[in-house]
C-alpha cells in the first residue's frame, strides 16, 4: 500500500468519514497504519471504538427483553430453544466484554475507503514473508469479518504455524455493504456482481496486480461473480460452498427418479439429507429475508434477544453448543462478538436485504451462479457438516475449471470460524498451482 | 413485570391455566371457585365439573404494563429506511414511525379495554386448556347461535363491531327474524385464551374445542363463520359436521380447485380455458404464494425463533402490518391519514392486544401445527355461505364455490372489502350473514 498523510489530513478524513459510519457516527477512526491515495481514493485507517453507553445501552436492552413462553417441542425444531437463548443472552448481559472482541479486531490494520457511493470496511494484514499471495476473503450472513480473524495468523505467519514461508498470504477481509462496518446501501441494486466488482476495485486500490479470492455463503456468491467478471489479476477462486447443484442434481433433489437413479449411493446420500433439510424448514429465514427484510428487520433491530434468536436459527450454529463444550470454536465469546458486531453498527435490516437483492437466484444452483461462465481457476473444499455436501462429478459438471476439490474431515458452515488452522491449510493447497 | 405484581396478582398468576405472564384479573365473584378449579390436577382439589366451569372474565391489563409499553416504544431502535421507494421490502420505514409515534403518544388501551369490557366475556376450560370468549345473546326470541372465529394476525377486536348489528337487528335497520347469539372465542395461543405448552392444538382439534364449547352454552342449533384461521377452522367443523351444526358461513372459502391451485404453487402459467374471472382469481393465487407468503413458512417453520416480536413492540407491529399486500397498503394509507374502513385504534387495539397477551409467538404455532392446504376443497355435506370481498388473498369465482360446496345455500361479491371483511366491512358482513343464514333459521 503506498503511504504518506500528515496527521491532520487523517482528521479530516475521520471526520468526513463518520457521518456515513454505522450507528450515527458513534465509531471513531484513530491513528492507526497511514492513509493513502490511489487514483485520489483515500484508503483510510480505522480502529473500532464503540462508546460505552452503546454498550450500557445493550446491556439494559438485554436485561429487560421480554420472553416469550417455552416452545412446545422438546427439541429445535420450533426455532433456537428458549432456555438456550436465555443463558446466552444472560451470558451477554453480564459476563460478555465487547471490549475484548474490539480488541481482537483492532490487533489488525483495518481500513475504510469508498468504492462506488460506499465506504467499504476492510483487514488489510500483510505477511513478512516476500510473494506472500495477496488474498481476498468474503463473509456472508449471519457471519462478519469475526469468523475469519483465526486465519489471519496462520495465513499471513505460516512458518509459526506449520506451513513454509511460500504459503504465505497477504490478506484482505471485507465487510459486505450493509454488513458490519462498511457503510449500508440507500439505494437497491447492491447484488453479487456489483460486490465483485467492488472488490475488484478494492484490491486494485490496495495496488495488487495478482490474487486470488475465497468465500463461503454470500461470500461464496460474491467470489463466483468475480470468477465470472474474471478482473485482470484474479488468478483464481476458492469456495466452500460452491454451486453445484446442477440441473441433473436440482432435478434428483425434486424427486425424479431416472435422475435420482443415476447419482452414486454417496451422492444420493447428499441429497437426501439436502432435500431433508430443505424440507425441514432449513431455509425459513432466507425465505422471509428474501421478501421482506424490512419486516423482519424491525424486531431485529429493537431487541437484542431477536437478533441473536433469528440469527442462531441458521443451520450453521445447528451443532453449535453454546460455549457448554468451551474446547468448540466458535466460543460464545466469539458468536457474541458476532451478534454485538450487528447490533452495534444497527445492521439486521440492511444485512438482510443481501437476501432480497439476490431473491432471484439460490447460491447453490449452479445455472444461478453462471458456473459455466467462471473462466479462472476454481477450487473448492467439502466441510462435511456444510448444509450441502458437495460431490466432486457435481463440482466437475458445474466448474468447467476445477482445479482442486478436497473433502475434510470436519468443519462445517462456519469453517474458517471452526477450523481455522484446516481451512488455511486447505487455502495453501488450493492455490499452491496458481503461485509461480 | 412480575415484580410489579400484588400478591393476590401472583397467586392468581400461579394458579392460572394460561402461561401468560401477565395478570388478567377477573373480578366477578366466581372467580375464587374459578381459580381453584383450574389448579394443576397434581393440586387434587378440582372436580371435572368445576374445570368446565364458566367464569366471567374482565380484562384489566396493569398500569406498569401500559408504562412499559410507552417506555419501549419511545425507545425503539430503528432500522434505516428501505433502499425502495416501495413497500417491497416490506413494512415501509415512514409507516412504521408513524404507528409508532401515535401508539407512544395519542392511542388509549383503557378505551380498547372498555369495549371488551362492555361485552359479557368468560373463559372455560376445554381439553386442558383455558378459552376465552365473548358471548352476547339476543333479546329477540328464536335468535340464531353463530360462532365467529378470528384468524392471524387477528383477534376478536376484529370482530366487535358486527356484535350490535347482529344481535340487536332492529336497532340498525333489520328485522328481530334476523336476530343472532353470538359467540366469538380467542383461538388457542390468542388473544386472552390459555397458551398450548404441548404441541397438537391444530385447526381440527380448535374446530372440536368449539363444538364442544356451544354444546356448553346449551346451544342445540348454531351455525359458525370465520375468515383466515377461522375460515379453516369453520370448514373443518362443517367437515366434522357435529349434529347441532346446521350450516357455515365463509369469507375465505377454500375452492381452489385442486390442479388449479396446484399450477398457482408452482408459478406456473394457468390452466386453459380459465374465465376472465377464473383468470383474476388465478394471478391473486399466484402472487400471494409468491410474493406474499414468506412470513406464513417462517412462522410454519420456525416460529420460536421470532424472539424479536415479543421483545420490541415495533418489531411486532412491522411483523403483523406485513399480512398481505393489499391490507398492508390499506392500513399504510390509513396511517397516512386517509380514512378506510380501519382506524389507527382499530389497527393498534388488535396489536395491543397481541402485546399485552404475549401471544406473539404463541400464535404463531398454529402454522407450525397445520398440515392442511387453505385453499382447497374439503369434503363439506353440510350447507355453506359464502361472501366474496375484492381485496380478499384471492376473490372466489361463483363456480369454484359451487363445485367446491355441494350445498351452496348463499354466494355473494361485495363491492368493496379485503381480508378483515367484519373489521373493515362490517356493514357488509352483517347483512350476508343475515342473508347468508336466513334459510337455515327454519330447520
Amino acid at each position: 500500500m503506498p503511504s504518506g498523510s500528515p496527521a491532520s489530513t487523517r482528521r479530516t478524513l475521520l471526520a468526513a468519514s463518520a457521518a456515513g459510519i454505522a450507528a450515527g457516527g458513534l465509531f471513531a477512526g484513530a491513528a492507526y497504519g497511514q492513509a493513502a491515495f490511489a487514483g485520489g481514493l483515500a484508503v483510510r485507517p480505522f480502529r473500532v471504538k464503540v462508546p460505552e453507553e452503546a454498550l450500557v445501552d445493550l446491556r439494559r436492552r438485554l436485561a429487560a427483553t421480554r420472553w416469550p413462553d417455552r416452545e412446545t417441542v422438546p427439541d429445535h425444531s420450533q426455532g433456537v430453544q428458549l432456555a438456550k437463548l436465555q443463558d446466552l443472552v444472560h451470558y451477554w448481559a453480564t459476563d460478555y466484554d465487547w471490549r475484548k472482541g474490539e480488541a481482537k479486531l483492532n490487533a489488525f490494520p483495518q481500513f475504510k475507503t469508498k468504492i462506488d457511493g460506499l465506504d467499504i470496511h476492510f483487514i488489510h494484514a500483510k505477511s513478512r514473508h516476500p510473494n506472500a499471495m495477496p488474498l481476498i476473503v468474503t463473509h456472508g450472513w449471519p457471519g462478519s469479518v469475526f469468523e475469519q480473524i483465526k486465519l489471519i495468523g496462520p495465513l499471513t505467519d505460516p512458518t509459526k504455524y506449520g506451513g513454509r514461508a511460500e504459503d504465505a498470504f497477504d490478506v484482505v477481509m471485507p465487510s459486505l455493504p450493509g454488513f458490519g462496518f462498511s457503510d449500508r446501501p440507500t439505494e437497491p441494486g447492491w447484488d453479487l456482481d456489483r460486490i465483485g466488482s467492488a472488490w475488484s476495485v478494492l484490491m486494485q486500490r490496495l495496488g495488487y496486480t495478482r490474487y486470488v479470492a475465497q468465500g463461503g455463503d454470500w461470500g461464496a456468491g460474491v467470489v463466483a461473480a468475480m470468477g465470472r467478471q474474471a478482473p485482470s489479476g484474479l488468478l483464481g477462486i476458492h469456495s466452500n460452498l460452491p454451486a453445484v447443484i446442477t440441473p441433473e442434481v436440482g432435478a434428483a433433489l425434486g424427486g425424479d427418479k431416472s435422475a435420482l437413479a443415476a447419482l452414486s449411493e454417496k451422492e444420493r446420500s447428499a441429497v437426501n439429507d439436502l432435500g431433508a433439510y430443505l424440507q425441514n424448514g432449513g431455509l425459513s429465514y432466507l425465505v422471509m429475508m428474501g421478501a421482506r427484510p424490512q419486516a423482519v428487520g424491525y424486531g431485529l433491530t429493537d431487541s437484542p434477544a431477536g437478533l441473536a434468536g433469528w440469527m442462531l436459527v441458521h443451520s450453521g450454529f445447528s451443532k453449535w453448543t453454546y460455549g457448554a463444550d468451551p474446547k468448540q470454536s466458535p466460543t460464545r465469546d466469539d458468536v457474541l462478538d458476532n451478534f454485538s458486531l450487528y447490533w452495534l453498527t444497527n445492521t439486521a435490516a440492511s444485512s438482510a436485504r443481501i437476501y432480497w437483492e439476490n431473491r432471484n437466484g439460490s447460491l447453490i444452483s449452479s445455472a444461478d451462479q453462471k458456473t459455466a461462465e467462471i473462466s479462472v481457476p476454481v477450487a473448492i473444499t467439502v466441510f462435511p457438516d456444510e448444509v450441502i455436501r458437495a460431490q466432486e462429478a457435481w463440482a466437475r459438471r458445474a466448474f468447467p475449471k476445477l482445479i482442486y476439490f478436497n473433502e475434510v474431515d470436519r468443519g462445517g458452515h462456519f469453517a474458517a470460524w471452526e477450523q481455522p488452522e484446516l481451512f488455511s491449510h486447505e487455502l495453501r493447497a488450493a492455490f499452491k498451482p496458481l503461485r509461480t | 413485570m412480575s415484580s410489579e405484581l400484588s400478591t393476590t396478582r401472583r397467586r392468581f398468576l400461579a394458579a392460572s391455566a394460561t402461561t401468560s405472564a401477565l395478570a388478567f384479573a377477573t373480578s366477578a365473584p366466581a372467580d375464587a371457585s374459578g381459580l381453584v378449579s383450574e389448579q394443576p390436577s397434581g393440586g387434587g382439589s378440582a372436580a371435572p365439573a368445576d374445570r368446565m366451569a364458566i367464569r366471567p372474565f374482565r380484562v384489566n391489563v396493569p398500569e406498569a404494563e401500559l408504562v412499559d409499553l410507552r417506555r419501549r416504544i419511545k425507545a425503539t431502535r430503528w432500522p434505516q429506511r428501505e433502499t425502495v421507494n416501495d413497500d417491497t421490502q416490506g413494512v415501509q420505514l415512514a409507516t412504521a414511525r408513524e404507528l409508532a409515534r401515535y401508539w407512544a403518544t395519542d392511542y388509549d388501551w383503557r378505551k380498547c379495554e372498555a369495549r371488551l369490557n362492555a361485552l359479557p366475556q368468560f373463559m372455560t376450560e376445554i381439553d386442558g386448556l383455558d378459552i376465552h370468549f365473548v358471548h352476547v345473546r339476543s333479546k329477540h326470541e328464536n335468535a340464531l347461535p353463530l360462532i365467529v372465529t378470528h384468524g392471524w394476525p387477528g383477534s376478536i377486536t376484529e370482530q366487535l363491531k358486527i356484535i350490535d348489528p347482529l344481535t340487536n337487528p332492529t336497532a340498525h335497520g333489520a328485522s328481530a327474524l334476523d336476530a343472532f347469539d353470538i359467540v366469538i372465542p380467542s383461538m388457542p395461543g390468542y388473544g386472552f385464551s390459555g397458551q398450548p405448552t404441548t404441541t397438537g392444538w391444530d385447526a381440527v382439534h380448535i374446530a372440536r374445542a368449539w363444538a364442544v364449547l356451544m354444546k356448553r352454552l346449551g346451544y342445540t342449533k348454531y351455525v359458525a363463520q370465520g375468515g383466515d384461521w377461522g375460515a379453516l377452522v369453520t370448514q373443518l367443523m362443517a367437515v366434522q359436521a357435529p349434529p347441532e351444526l346446521l350450516g357455515i358461513h365463509t369469507n375465505m372459502p377454500g375452492a381452489v380447485p385442486v390442479e388449479i391451485n396446484k399450477a398457482a404453487l408452482a408459478g406456473a402459467p394457468p390452466p386453459s380455458g380459465l374465465s376472465a374471472e377464473e383468470q383474476h382469481a388465478y394471478d391473486r393465487l399466484v402472487f400471494f404464494y409468491g410474493k406474499g407468503l414468506a412470513y406464513a413458512q417462517e412462522m410454519g417453520l420456525r416460529p420460536q425463533t421470532l424472539y424479536g416480536i415479543e421483545d420490541s413492540p415495533v418489531g411486532l407491529a412491522g411483523w403483523i402490518l406485513d399480512h398481505d399486500a393489499l391490507s398492508y397498503e390499506m392500513i399504510a394509507r390509513v396511517f397516512d391519514g386517509k380514512p378506510e374502513g380501519l382506524t389507527r385504534d382499530d389497527i393498534l387495539d388488535n396489536i395491543t392486544l397481541y402485546w399485552f397477551t404475549k401471544t406473539g409467538i404463541s400464535s404463531a404455532r398454529l402454522y407450525w401445527e397445520n398440515k392442511l392446504p387453505f385453499f382447497e376443497p374439503m369434503h363439506i355435506a353440510i350447507p355453506v355461505a359464502v361472501s366474496v370481498f375484492p381485496d380478499e388473498l384471492y376473490p372466489c369465482p361463483r363456480n369454484w364455490a359451487e363445485a367446491a360446496f355441494p350445498k351452496l345455500i348463499h354466494y355473494n361479491k361485495l363491492p368493496k372489502g379485503g381480508h378483515f371483511a367484519a373489521w373493515e366491512q362490517p356493514e357488509f358482513l352483517t347483512s350476508e350473514l343475515r342473508a347468508g343464514f336466513r334459510s337455515l333459521r327454519a330447520a
